[in-house]
């Protein structure tokens, strides 16, 4: 069933000699061949523009307004690449090495190291479409570090890069729109996959202003829908982010990847109270200037600016001297919860930890005092100087903070506490991205394959831009060989009939069931399953009672869900049911999945698997594999294994101390 | 931050659909926290709102977090809200007081038509982008990155013009419905940059003629734009965008 079409050879050649024997499709053929991407985010936009330019004829959708809305836009920290322009001892296999052992060894070697290998390729082509890159004074791009890495090897665009990638990547776009390359449908959202002979076909959307289902065929089908994090109702995710494209794939025979992988990042704004909507990220980047801490006494309720330096606990420069700040997600996520856990949480909700920058305005504050030749500089002249240092990096962080909290975070330091951020699991796809249905590709934050059990920072960017910039191209050509033959499929073809049909009922039955409960109520509810015993701590005993509620609320919600409106029309609510139905039935799917892997690792931590000291415990002999669930009717999946073997790299406990 | 709920009066434009012809509606909402973004208040009203079998407020959002550009409400006469460099979907309640009367409209724009309610369709700025806002660069093409030096001063202002979210309240702002900061940000992004000097002048040529095929209007110097800009885009890139047009229809040959 899962055959991960690995190329042979040695790990450094593997995707020179993939791209050197792969088939191609001459220029004449292409014209011919239309190909549908769904999302028009990093992976999308990039994989869209790119097959356009090949000649492809492509179809791409986006449920937003317009395709330079997609939620990588958000992204604010920045994207690695294996540059080393910095001199610092980067190379490809270094990038390759930390994204494994980040992703605590369980990835795949095979496409960590092509990730790696691209990745240069991807900061050229961006800077040639025009993306403004901050840069040193001699004109050359400029690096900074991430976490759990000892090198810098970050490229940026001030705390947006995510959009001046998007942006990058939404102009290609444009252009190829422009051409006719492209045809782009905004406000559409793919409702079903169209299969015929075992093969994707096709898609059915629904026109999100009229209501109206649409049908459009495609010799293949990229899906480039971004991650589900929503399933938690509170995330960083944008609020129409979802999983309905990749869920519809899944039951329509795509197994999903290792489900139960969530990034918790944690750095993120903490919760105010029940009307939240949703959560804000407060930039990676700022741990590298940021120091965290809490009070080293238990429920203190003094100031931060009251509390003296040595009764203050930098918990994470305390346990892991070597990184400190900068251990990876999973690690401070953790850490930051053990610390609140234990009472020693700040502000009025105590689930917040402080995330200082005084050491960082004395520090900048004192080189510039330098710079200026000012002698003997006053403690307020040097903060001063160093804020204006801090301001250029991370200002439209700091302004954002304080638009949120009404707290100005150059005087008091920033409140943070994890949230729900990425996620690594997905549609699980071969070396070539495909799914297990053919023709049917899942690339970027859609799929499961590059970040194992956690995700470093900057790393989603590059993985996005390398799956549609540098390698559907070439891997798409090697199935579309075979098409030439079969000439476009009349949507009037009974299989669009029948997937259309179904679209149809069950919107109907959404409608019909004009219960009393709101769609929201009931994503919040699930949301809080799926954060009290599927999120940054999990055990068996949660997780099963996790199961039974989720049925039980799947339950209810076809049966009491209330949606305004009607079909025919735009009905924001509908839109918004349809994607809370998907979330729920993915969420129990997660607690499998979460109750299946007796170990932890990454961002998986289960209670019972810990080592002595509070981190996570692997366990290689049994659960080193992906875990592919095969979707086989009403609450109902098949475990299919996909052994990870690793040829270069040794698994060992991940230590960044 | 001292926290305080309050009551408030909502008075907000409905528009069943393109040509229905709209109306504004009075609704209540209470118990507002200040802490709550201005949306998030949205989403209380919309909640009640369903629940007493009402239709609820259509209206555009996604990141809420002030990058993605899709959150579009004219607050009390201004884009975005009272607060300066804002998007909407960052407005929060403390900016108003218990039983405050708040209007709300959508983007009123000929090249903008409201599609319903809140939403209005912006594809005009697409098409716009289009015409020329880009780098012909196809993937693959590209010389390693420290090939291309650029002053550090002009990737900054370029950046600075890049940071536009494309939301259109430049547009909104203006009593003549110009898109002239919009186009303008993304010509000196662009222009500024060594990568898109081969094309400056085709770009600028054909996305003025498609901002003028769209039905915006031209700019009045006010400088309304700027001022309701959530990214503080400069009125000086519609200096440099006039400069830029100037000396392309000097030497373009079509």
């Amino acid at each position: 069933m899962l055959e991960s079409k690995i190329p042979p050879g040695s790990l450094e050649h593997k995707w020179t000699d993939y791209k050197g024997h792969c088939k191609l499709v001459n220029p004449a053929n292409k014209r011919k061949l239309e190909i549908i991407v769904v999302g028009t985010g990093l992976a999308g936009a990039s994989a869209a523009a790119s097959l356009g330019e090949l000649g492809y004829k492509v179809k791409a959708f986006c449920f937003q307004d317009s395709p330079r809305r997609a939620h990588s836009i958000a992204a604010q920290g920045g994207i690695n690449a294996a540059k080393n322009y910095q001199n610092d001892g980067d190379s490809v296999f270094r990038l390759f090495y930390d994204t494994v052992k980040g992703g605590d060894y369980r990835s795949r070697e095979a496409n960590v190291y092509r990730l790696a290998e691209v990745s240069a390729n991807i900061i050229d082509q961006c800077v040639a479409q025009g993306v403004p890159f901050a840069r040193e004074y001699g004109g050359v791009l400029s690096n900074r570090s991430f976490g759990g890495v000892q090198v810098q090897r970050t490229f940026y665009a001030a705390g947006q890069t995510g959009q001046q990638l998007l942006i990058g990547a939404y102009q290609a776009l444009e252009r190829q729109v422009a051409l006719g390359n492209v045809k782009m449908y905004a406000r559409h959202e793919m409702q079903e996959i169209v299969v015929i002979d075992g093969k994707a076909r096709g898609i059915i959307a629904r026109d999100l202003i009229s209501g109206k289902l649409e049908r459009y065929f495609g010799h293949a089908v990229l899906l480039c829908s971004g991650g589900y994090g929503n399933v938690f109702y509170l995330s960083t995710n944008a609020m129409g982010s979802n999983v309905t494209a990749a869920w519809k794939a899944h039951k329509n025979g795509a197994l999903f990847g290792n489900p139960c992988f969530t990034q918790i990042h944690p750095t993120c704004i903490p919760v105010t109270g029940d009307h939240q909507s949703k959560l804000t990220l407060m930039s990676e980047s700022l741990r590298n200037d940021g120091r965290i801490w809490v009070p080293k006494q238990k429920g203190d309720t003094r100031k931060a600016s009251q509390i003296p330096e040595e009764e203050r606990d930098y918990y994470l420069e305390r346990r892991y001297p070597a990184f400190g700040n900068l251990v990876p997600r999973d690690v401070a996520s953790r850490a930051a919860k053990e610390r609140c856990d234990e009472g020693y949480g700040v502000g009025s909700s105590k689930q917040a930890v402080y995330l200082d920058f005084s050491a960082a305005f004395e520090r900048y504050g004192t080189t510039e005092a330098g710079i200026h030749g000012i002698d003997n500089p006053s403690k307020e002249q040097i903060i001063s100087l160093g804020k204006q240092v801090v301001k250029e990096k991370y200002g439209n962080l700091f302004d954002m903070y304080e638009k949120i909290t009404g707290e100005n975070p150059y005087e008091v330091p920033m409140r943070i506490y994890p949230a729900v951020h990425y996620t690594m699991g997905g549609l699980w796809v071969d070396y070539e991205l495909m799914t297990t249905v053919k023709g049917l590709y899942a690339l970027g934050e859609a799929n499961f394959s590059d970040h194992g059990a956690n995700r470093l920072g900057a790393s989603a960017l590059m993985q996005g831009l390398a799956d549609g910039y540098f390698v559907i191209p070439y891997t798409i050509g090697n199935y579309l060989a075979d098409e030439i033959y079969n000439k476009p499929i009349s949507t009037d073809h009974e299989a669009f009939q029948i997937a259309e049909k179904k679209v149809q009922e069950r919107l109907e039955s959404l409608m019909s069931i004009q219960g009393t409960q709101t769609v929201e109520s009931f994503h919040k509810r699930l949301g809080k399953i799926m954060w009290d015993k599927c999120g940054m701590a999990r055990n068996a005993n949660g997780l099963q009672q996790a199961i039974t509620e989720i049925q039980q609320l799947k339950k209810e919600f076809w049966s009491d869900v209330k949606i305004p409106g009607g079909i025919n029309e735009l009905n924001t609510e509908l839109d918004k049911a349809g994607r809370v139905a998907d979330f729920i039935e993915l969420g129990e799917l997660m607690c499998i999945d979460a109750l299946n892997r007796n170990e932890s690792c990454g961002g998986h931590f289960r209670e019972e698997y810990q080592t002595p000291d509070g981190e996570a415990l692997r366990d290689d002999a049994n659960y080193m594999y992906v875990a592919a669930w095969q979707y086989k009717g009403d609450h109902n999946w098949e475990l299919h294994k996909e052994p990870l073997q690793y040829d270069v790299i040794k698994p060992t406990q991940r230590n960044y101390k | 931050m001292e926290h305080y709920t309050m009551n408030l009066n909502l008075k907000v434009w409905k528009q069943k659909d393109k040509n229905a012809k709209g109306s504004f509606k009075m609704y209540r909402v209470e118990n507002i926290s200040s802490e709550m973004s201005f949306l998030e208040m949205f989403d209380v009203l919309n909640e009640q709102l369903i629940k007493a079998g009402e239709d609820p407020i259509a209206f555009d959002h996604d990141c809420r977090e002030g990058i993605c550009g899709m959150c579009s409400m004219y607050i009390n006469g201004k884009p975005h809200g009272p607060w300066q460099a804002n998007t909407t979907c960052q407005l929060h309640m403390r900016a108003f007081q218990n039983e405050d009367t708040i209007v709300v409209e959508p983007w009123r724009a000929n090249a903008f038509p409201v599609i319903k309610d809140l939403m209005v369709d912006r594809s005009a700025f697409d098409r716009i982008i289009q015409a020329g806002g880009y780098i012909s660069v196809n993937t693959g093409n590209a010389v390693d990155g420290n090939a291309i030096l650029v002053d550090k001063d002009n990737a900054d202002n370029s950046f600075a013009a890049a940071m536009c979210i494309g939301c259109g309240a430049c547009v909104a702002a203006c009593k003549n419905s110009s898109a002239m900061l919009f186009v303008s940000a993304k010509i000196s992004h662009l222009a500024l940059l060594p990568q898109g000097d081969p094309e400056r002048h085709h770009r600028v040529i054909n996305m003025i003629a498609q901002m003028d095929k769209e039905g915006f209007g031209s700019c009045t110097n006010t400088g309304a734009c700027e001022a309701a800009c959530p990214k503080e885009i400069s009125l000086t890139n519609i200096a440099r965008l006039n400069n830029e047009y100037l000396k392309a229809s000097l030497v373009a040959e079509k």
